[in-house]
């Protein structure tokens, strides 16, 4: 058992659910409740990291990201180190091949609230930012919680961006899944059996909690 | 203190429409739906901005496109009633009042349900409520913005009619109370003669009729703008006593009305619908007829109309009732202004829904 890679793997998720949970609100929001020019090609592009590869996705940030590219070297002349192959370099490729789960679940949240509620909430005297604290949030929630937990668990469990823009550093960018691929080319079964539960186990709670908020949708809207 | 409007726009519907609300008074825009009027609602409370417009409530300007003026909706002091009510549906009664206060005060929230005759049923939910409940909820959370104009989108359309007759009831008495000017919107020309102090008809976005509810109400060009063919007034009386046939008798200046059991205590100001169309004119004091409504007046005018009827107003003391009959009718019984007539009415006629509290009663009381 790796505790190091399990570890890493929860930091990693953790950071991305922390980073991601503001753009999930905030784009979940405004995508359910505007409607304009090219909101379908937004919504796609939202959509890409779903379908696309994650070799291929691995491999364009990789280059977008590298020692050679604008961002690479903005990063290097700010932290003195390079962004691919380093923590860091993981977070923001996580945060961006989490988008969908992150965003498309509080869509439909948001989604839900019929648009004379808030309306009302305006009417009441509400600022936009309270009338999200004091009434869209608290009808939006489950889908929120879903969005973030669907990120959580999708972190833990990539592989193929992380292997392509992480490597596999201990301690620096070996998470879990990679551990696991890892010990089974070592022929260490038991380590790689043991692994895997973990991950089954975190997996199966997670679908548990989503469908358990899923059914939460709109219920309150009753 | 009043409310003014004025607004233009070419889009969704075309619009030119312009008018003012006096503190403490009512005034319906009756319309079709699809005729703007509650389009015409949501540019008061700032939901929607015409492209030309201007909202100046209580001598602050909320909206002027031409001074590029527009106050975010959360800064106009407005109360709305929307037609499905839009309650917060995570929050009680009691919570849904005091979302719309400045400082949440839990006892000012109970006034408020109590004045809306929700006693009681501070603690539940919009989902554990009827319609009817719903419906003062959100009348007491519109209230409870204090605001400067309240605004009343077809608020009763949602309940059943035995509901509705008595949220009518409670929007007379409770207007008491209210010093703010009142906008209703609704399609029922019934409720807005009955709620009403002034009426602007609006019709594809423009006012085809202005003015006094008694002045609308007997002009058949406004009425039929409104679909409707039934001209009506509204007369005063005053309940007399309950027989135990069912019926109630009123007294009215022009005599006493036997109409069917209506609520209240003998002595209750009352206001009863009559319809120009029920009305029979007969010069002599008929005798020997079913009809047990017999109103003695003098014709005031007679206004002819297109086709074959005529409107004949008779003053009936200090108030009018209209009939509408025939010119050939007329003719026959050669009416002329001054004549003495008697007017006849069936009991069965007056609807229940077409008996209301008078306003001024009710502010007296209140």
């Amino acid at each position: 058992m790796d505790w190091t890679a399990l570890i890493l793997s929860l930091r990693l998720a953790g950071w991305t659910v922390i980073i991601l949970l503001p753009v999930s609100v905030m784009m979940g929001r405004f995508l359910a409740y505007h409607r304009f020019r090219g909101k379908g090609l937004v919504e796609a592009l939202v959509m890409l990291p779903l379908v696309l590869p994650p070799t291929v996705f691995g491999f364009y940030l990789l280059v977008a990201f590298g020692r050679n590219s604008p961002v690479g070297e903005l990063w290097q002349s700010l932290f003195g180190h390079q962004l691919v192959f380093s923590f860091q370099g993981l977070v923001v490729a996580s945060i961006i091949f989490n988008l969908p789960f992150a965003i498309l679940p509080a869509q439909r949240g948001f989604q839900a609230i019929p648009v004379e509620v808030r309306e009302a909430a305006s009417c009441c005297g509400m600022s936009p930012l309270r009338s999200l604290w004091k009434v869209e949030l608290p009808l939006a929630w489950p889908g929120v919680v879903t969005a973030m937990v669907l990120t959580f668990a999708h972190t833990l469990g990539e592989f193929g961006i992380v292997l392509m823009v992480g490597g596999s550093i201990p301690g620096e960018t070996k998470t879990i899944a990679i551990a696991i691929y890892d010990r089974v080319q070592a022929f260490d079964d038991r380590a790689a059996a043991t692994m895997s539960a973990v991950l089954v186990a975190i997996a199966v709670s997670t679908i548990g909690i989503t469908f358990w908020l899923s059914s939460r949708v709109g219920r309150r809207l009753g | 203190m009043a409310l003014e409007l004025m607004a233009r726009a070419a889009a969704p519907i075309p619009l030119e429409v312009a008018f003012r609300v006096e503190p403490g008074e009512l005034l319906a825009l009756v319309g079709h739906s699809g005729s703007g009027k509650t389009t015409l609602l949501r540019t008061v409370a700032g939901l929607w901005r015409p492209e030309v417009a201007r909202v100046r409530v209580d001598g602050r300007t909320w909206l002027d496109t031409a001074a590029r003026v527009d106050l975010p909706v959360h800064r106009r002091r407005v109360g709305i009633v929307f037609q499905n009510y839009a309650l917060f549906p995570h929050m009680t009664a009691a919570q849904n009042v005091m979302a719309a206060m400045d400082a949440p005060d839990p006892s000012e929230a109970a006034r408020i349900l109590d004045l809306v005759n929700l006693h009681g049923l501070a603690d539940r939910r919009p989902g554990q409520l009827s319609g009817g409940q719903q419906q003062r909820v959100a009348l007491a959370r519109a209230l409870a913005r204090r605001p400067r104009a309240l605004l009343l989108d077809e608020p009763f359309s949602a309940v059943d009619r035995a509901t509705r007759e008595r949220l009518h009831g409670e929007i007379v008495a409770l207007r008491a109370h209210l010093a703010m000017p009142v906008v209703l919107v609704t399609h029922d020309v019934n409720e807005a003669q009955l709620l009403a102090d002034r009426i602007v008809v609006i019709e594809k976005g423009r006012v085809v009729r202005a003015g006094t509810t008694a002045e609308v109400m007997a002009d058949p060009d406004a009425l039929r703008a409104m679909g409707i063919r039934e001209v009506a007034v509204m007369l005063p009386a005053t309940l007399a006593e309950h027989l135990p046939d069912g019926l109630s008798r009123l007294d009215s200046a022009g005599g006493p009305l036997f109409l069917p059991q209506v609520e209240g205590a003998p002595g209750t100001h009352l206001r009863v619908r009559i319809m120009a169309h029920e009305v029979i004119l007969s010069r002599a004091r008929p005798e020997g007829l079913s009809a047990q409504n017999i109103l003695a007046g003098r014709v005031a005018r007679i206004v002819e109309g297109q086709g074959p009827a005529v409107m004949v107003h008779v003053a009936v003391g200090e108030d009018e009732i209209l009939a509408r009959i025939t010119r050939r009718a007329a003719d026959q019984l050669a009416l002329r202004p001054g004549d003495a007539v008697h007017a006849i009415l069936k009991t069965m006629s007056v609807a229940r829904d077409h008996v209301t509290r008078a306003p001024q009663a009710a502010r007296t009381a209140g």
